[in-house]
């Protein structure tokens, strides 16, 4: 997905170009454009740093400051982890964005049956608080504000996140974490969800509430439109489909009586860059001013600061192939540029061996290294949105807003983010597009360079020839899962069930409980819990005891 | 002429692992290449995999598997098919796959490996001369 579908004449001239979204590009744009579109300055773009924010949240953008680098870290154990973390912060890196395994994300002890294979496999493996205390330790968490990609125990693990900060000796209103906590991208497009759709977002409601009054500094929600992208869906639905969860989530917690002025200044997103150049510009562009206005016209906040779509625009994984490993870091070096380009605040980036492996130290290290030419090298810290007044770019700008908001409609249409969600509306749709886009790419229609057949290549179209893994500067080194981490992990937890105080636990685990049959917000009894030493599973568990599992709408 | 049997297919999503972007993408692919296909959805155990591939009376299991754990899945379902006298089933597994791990997964017995970026007309071809 991602790439434009290009209509040639027998000579190779391009005849058409139409953008994923829909929208059609001219051989050329002039005045004539904006003036037909009824551009203004100040209803369209307003000055850097000014409402509706289409150019730039801030009047300097990265002449004050350059973009924070978040790349997704995290395997193993909680001391390699550490390590981890440690290189990229010493070689630059100044966020951290924590990867948890497969049994931590969906709410299972290492020890879990269901763990098996997979502890330490896709990040690290957190137990309990102790595995915490192991990850941060060292790192000052007053300064350094942490990602925590995690979803369905996002709770959890905003609340594991405050115990380890205050038993490090912070408070939690110094601390910075910014939990993905979008439950109902989960459903749509990344898998990680435990509990039915209403449950889930009630957690993600308890959340944003107990950050409003207790974690200042911490932006409760991300709202994820990348993984939604990842999935198959457009550029322009990327936008919709995220504004449309955030309007599900802002409701819940304006049904508990907090005004939206209080808590959407805390959202951030997480949307991708890859494919085409351009449409990816005019997406953020869109995206920046449709969010204020948003905000503005249908929710009453006022303060301009909390109009912002603050965001990390990084990725994306689809983009890469495995064919020719090399060709993926020059591609990320265009992503980086297309989220430079379009003013990200935060970003990450895509490894050229992300087909087959995590990051390798090296692979890892030539991202961060892309990210900082831009900012440090080729000119991309020079002055704010270069390509505002761009005939081109302003009338794509346009072009994408109107097809956002078409999309919006449709989801309003059929119910809302919810119900489609609920119904596998918005999970066939992406589906059936990223199924079409692939056989596009098969026949040839999508180019995608060193994958389809150029005319002199009769090379078949696949790349399970064996040759794909060896590069010309070598073969790819694949990241090995050490079956020692299972074998550490669950020593730890025997350790740890044997010196805790088991009474506590318990205690504090009924409480729990307690608050998620009823309405309580269950992130202070989290809290406690996570102090206690209680387990990962022992906290999930009280809640799949108490809200079941979802069961996935079907398929077709 | 007698006509063929539609080949029944079990998409198959095991363990924790979320990405379900390439299981659909084959299930709709196959579908539409005249399969009978059933997509089990996420988070399956092995036990609801084999009883799905059961009650289904499917000729193929597809395993898909992105997060890596497809050596430890793959030797763990095989034993279980043994089991379970699952013998006229075929195992095919993808998903991210790398090559070295190709051989090793045919020897436990799976009868194709079609790692990402596996061509419709392979993964096709790979199935009807299983069965």
């Amino acid at each position: 997905m991602g790439v434009a579908k290009y209509i040639k004449d027998e000579r190779g001239a391009i005849k058409e170009v139409i953008y994923q979204s829909g929208i059609k590009v001219k051989p050329a744009y002039g005045p004539e454009d904006l003036e037909k579109s009824g551009f203004t300055y100040e209803k369209d773009l307003g000055a850097p740093g000014e409402y509706p924010f289409t150019r730039s949240l801030h009047p300097q953008s990265y002449r004050s400051r350059a973009w924070t680098t978040r790349q997704y870290t995290g395997f193993g154990t909680p001391e390699e982890t550490n390590e981890r973390f440690k290189l990229m912060i010493a070689n630059g890196q100044n966020g951290l964005n924590v990867a948890f395994d497969l049994p931590t994300q969906m709410g299972y002890d290492s020890d879990h049956p269901l763990s098996e294979g997979e502890v330490g496999r896709v990040g690290m493996a957190i137990d309990s608080l102790k595995d915490f205390e192991t990850a941060f330790a060292g790192i000052p968490l007053d300064r350094i504000g942490s990602g925590l990609t995690i979803n369905a125990v996002a709770t959890i693990m905003m609340a594991m996140y405050q115990a380890v900060a205050e038993k490090f000796g912070y408070s939690k209103d110094q601390i910075s974490t910014t939990p993905q906590n979008d439950i109902l991208k989960e459903m749509i497009g990344r898998g990680a969800w435990i509990f039915p759709v209403e449950h889930g977002v009630r957690l993600v409601g308890d959340s944003i509430e107990y950050a409003v009054k207790e974690l200042p500094k911490s932006n409760p929600v991300s709202l994820c439109g990348y993984h939604i992208r990842e999935s198959g869906a457009t550029p322009a639905q990327e936008i919709a489909y995220a504004f449309e969860i955030a309007k599900a989530y802002i409701d819940n917690v304006v049904q508990r009586g907090i005004k939206p002025e209080d808590f959407v200044g805390r959202f951030s997103f997480n949307f991708n860059v890859y494919g085409n150049l351009w449409e990816q510009i005019a997406k953020f562009r869109a995206a920046r001013k449709l969010w204020a206005k948003m905000l503005k016209n249908e929710y009453g906040v006022k303060d301009k600061k909390k109009l912002f779509l603050r965001g990390l625009f990084g990725g994306g994984g689809s983009g890469l192939t495995k064919e020719q490993p090399e060709n993926n870091i020059m591609r990320g070096a265009y992503y980086a540029l297309g989220a430079a380009l379009s003013g990200a605040q935060t970003t990450a980036l895509c490894s050229f061996d992300e087909a087959y492996t995590i990051p390798t130290e090296r692979s890892a290290l030539l991202s961060l290294r892309t990210l900082e030419m831009l900012m440090d090298e080729v000119g991309l810290r020079d002055t704010v949105d270069p390509l505002a007044g761009s005939y081109f770019i302003e009338t794509l700008t346009l072009e994408m807003e109107e097809k956002i908001l078409e999309e919006m409609k449709e989801v309003q249409q059929m119910g809302g983010m919810v119900n489609c969600i609920s119904n596998g509306l918005i999970q066939r749709k992406v589906s059936k597009q990223a199924y079409e886009f692939e056989k596009g790419l098969q026949s040839g229609e999508y180019k995608k360079v060193g994958l389809n057949p150029s005319a002199k290549d009769d090379s078949s179209l696949d790349s399970t020839s064996g040759q794909a893994e060896k590069t010309d500067a070598g073969t790819v080194e694949l990241h090995e899962y050490n079956e020692e981490w299972a074998k550490k992990s669950k020593a730890n937890l025997i350790e740890l069930r044997a010196t805790r105080n088991n009474k506590d636990v318990k205690e504090s685990l009924k409480a729990l409980e307690k608050a998620a049959k009823g309405r309580d917000n269950v992130m202070p009894y989290l809290v406690k819990c996570c102090h206690a030493y209680a387990t990962v599973g022992e906290m999930a568990g009280v809640f799949r005891q108490t809200f079941g599992e979802w069961k996935e709408p079907e398929f077709y | 002429m007698e006509t063929k049997k539609k080949i029944r297919v079990l998409i198959a999503k095991p363990g924790l692992d979320g990405h379900d972007k390439g299981a659909k993408i084959v299930a709709l692919a196959l579908r539409d290449a005249g399969y009978e296909v059933i997509y089990s959805g996420l988070h399956q155990t092995l036990e609801q995999i084999i009883q799905t591939a059961t009650q289904e009376a499917v000729d193929v299991i597809g395993l898909s598997i992105m997060s890596g754990a497809h050596l430890p899945i793959s030797k763990k379902l095989i034993a279980m098919m043994k089991d379970q006298g699952l013998d006229d089933v075929c195992l095919t597994v993808g998903g991210v796959i790398p090559y070295q791990d190709i051989p090793k997964l045919k020897e436990m017995g799976v009868s194709e490996v079609f790692p990402g970026g596996t061509s419709f007309e392979k993964i096709t071809k790979g199935i009807n001369s299983l069965c």
